[in-house]
């Protein structure tokens, strides 16, 4: 034995910290609007009159699915190069954390529009509602009330799979804990503190995005 | 240098893809055995023992599964084990398994009417007898659907492993790929041996949903 635990590291590494942890959630951010975003296209065309739309749509979310997230990110980021493409990490990487979000949240944001009951449309488009109204002002926020709390998991699932996007050298919250440990030699103890950090992100988020729905949702509904 | 055709680069992922089946089962079944002693720890009457139960699944899914394997890779040694990529491969992922199958089941049994535990007891049937007869069966009878979609995360999980250095399907497509410098065929066909695994096993989850709603 004889391994004593040092943390004395720790004072000259908080802004490396700081700074993976706001790309981590800046990654975050992006991908949850946006994902959610195209979820909404995605899930409508799935319920849509046009086949060739609605095979689309499920081939894409099955293959997304069905395939590892660090698979799509090696693909996205070593492959498009090929094609001519070239991409920063980071665009890589919000690429690739869109596109598997928005996989998830179609079946997500879709079962929320089934269970909104058929009543409430057709009562809308009594009223004269014009259909595309129906469905932002009446449809829509009923499905997305249903569905936050799935939405909600979603994100953090996601938050927390954004630690392989360190692999193609984004320089978020596990970049940045590979190069300290690289440095200090502490890989345990760093790894510890990130994953700490890691922790608390994930339980903040999902406090905040709770609160921040209730809030929201609330006063759309009213 | 050796010139790689196609079929010597399916050959060889597909050598690999044993590794990353392997290490599903392995983990399954370890998170399985795992997951009911924390499920047990969940479910139980003393407080203490459900806020343990609670704070582990807690402590897992809200972490990435990449730093779990970090932590057990690096942390292990320093307790003076000797660790190899493959034993962090499966303690982590048995690990992580056994939370979200605690998880999962935890929903089963808490979904059974309080009647079945009473009846249990009215049968004269004690604690363990009555997990064992009554409870247990019901709770992976009803959660059967998420279990095998669970299953699916965690193939696609094993990829993760590649990062500590476990021979499996990635790791070798990314040896490949700098070898032959064919991303899109290499991840490609790595994409589809994934796809292969895990679409039947998506399928059969569709299935088992159905199959649940149509009784309730």
């Amino acid at each position: 034995m004889g391994y004593a635990l040092d943390f004395g590291w720790l004072n000259g590494a908080l802004g490396m910290i700081a700074s993976g942890a706001a790309m981590t959630i800046f990654l975050i951010v992006v991908t949850s609007v946006i994902g959610t975003i195209l979820s909404i296209f995605g899930a409508t065309a799935r319920r849509s009159r046009y086949p060739i739309l609605q095979k689309a749509v499920g081939a894409y979310v099955e293959l997304i699915r069905n395939t590892p997230f660090l698979v799509q990110l090696f693909f996205i980021f070593f492959g498009l190069p090929r094609l001519g493409i070239r991409l920063d990490p980071v665009v890589a990487a919000m690429l690739a954390m869109t596109l598997n979000m928005a996989a998830y949240t179609t079946e997500i944001v879709g079962a929320g529009l089934d269970a909104v009951p058929k009543g409430q449309k057709e009562a809308a488009a009594a009223l004269g509602l014009q259909p595309w109204l129906v469905f932002v002002k009446i449809v829509l926020p009923q499905a997305l009330k249903v569905i936050f709390p799935a939405l909600t998991s979603q994100i953090v699932i996601m938050m927390l799979e954004s630690a392989v996007v360190s692999q193609i050298a984004v320089r978020e919250l596990t970049y940045e804990a590979d190069m300290l440990q690289a440095r200090t030699f502490r890989a345990f103890e760093t790894y510890f503190i990130v994953t700490l950090v890691y922790l608390a992100m994930s339980i903040g988020l999902r406090r905040l995005l709770f609160a921040a729905g209730r809030r929201a949702i609330a006063g759309g509904m009213a | 240098m050796i010139e790689f055709t196609f079929w010597d680069i399916l050959r060889n992922l597909l050598l690999a893809a044993r590794w990353t089946i392997l290490l599903s089962i392995v983990a399954f079944a370890g998170g399985a055995i795992a997951g009911v002693a924390i499920l047990l720890l969940r479910i139980s009457k003393r407080r203490w023992l459900r806020r343990a139960g609670e704070y582990y699944i807690g402590l897992f899914q809200g972490t990435p599964l990449l730093m779990q394997l970090f932590l057990l890779f690096f942390g292990l040694p320093l307790l003076g084990f000797r660790i190899e990529a493959w034993t962090a491969a499966v303690l982590g992922l048995t690990l992580c398994a056994s939370a979200y199958l605690a998880e999962i089941w935890r929903g089963g049994v808490q979904s059974l009417p309080n009647g079945q535990w009473d009846a249990g007891s009215s049968l004269g049937l004690h604690y363990v007898a009555q997990l064992r007869l009554i409870i247990l069966p019901q709770a992976f009878a009803i959660t059967r659907a998420p279990t095998v979609g669970f299953l699916v995360q965690l193939i696609k999980s094993t990829a993760l492993t590649s990062i500590i250095g476990f021979e499996e399907l990635v790791r070798t497509s990314n040896a490949i790929n700098n070898a032959t410098f064919a991303p899109f065929t290499v991840y490609g066909l790595v994409a589809l041996i994934y796809f292969v695994l895990c679409y039947p096993l998506t399928r059969y989850t569709k299935i088992l949903e159905l199959r649940t709603a149509r009784q309730h």
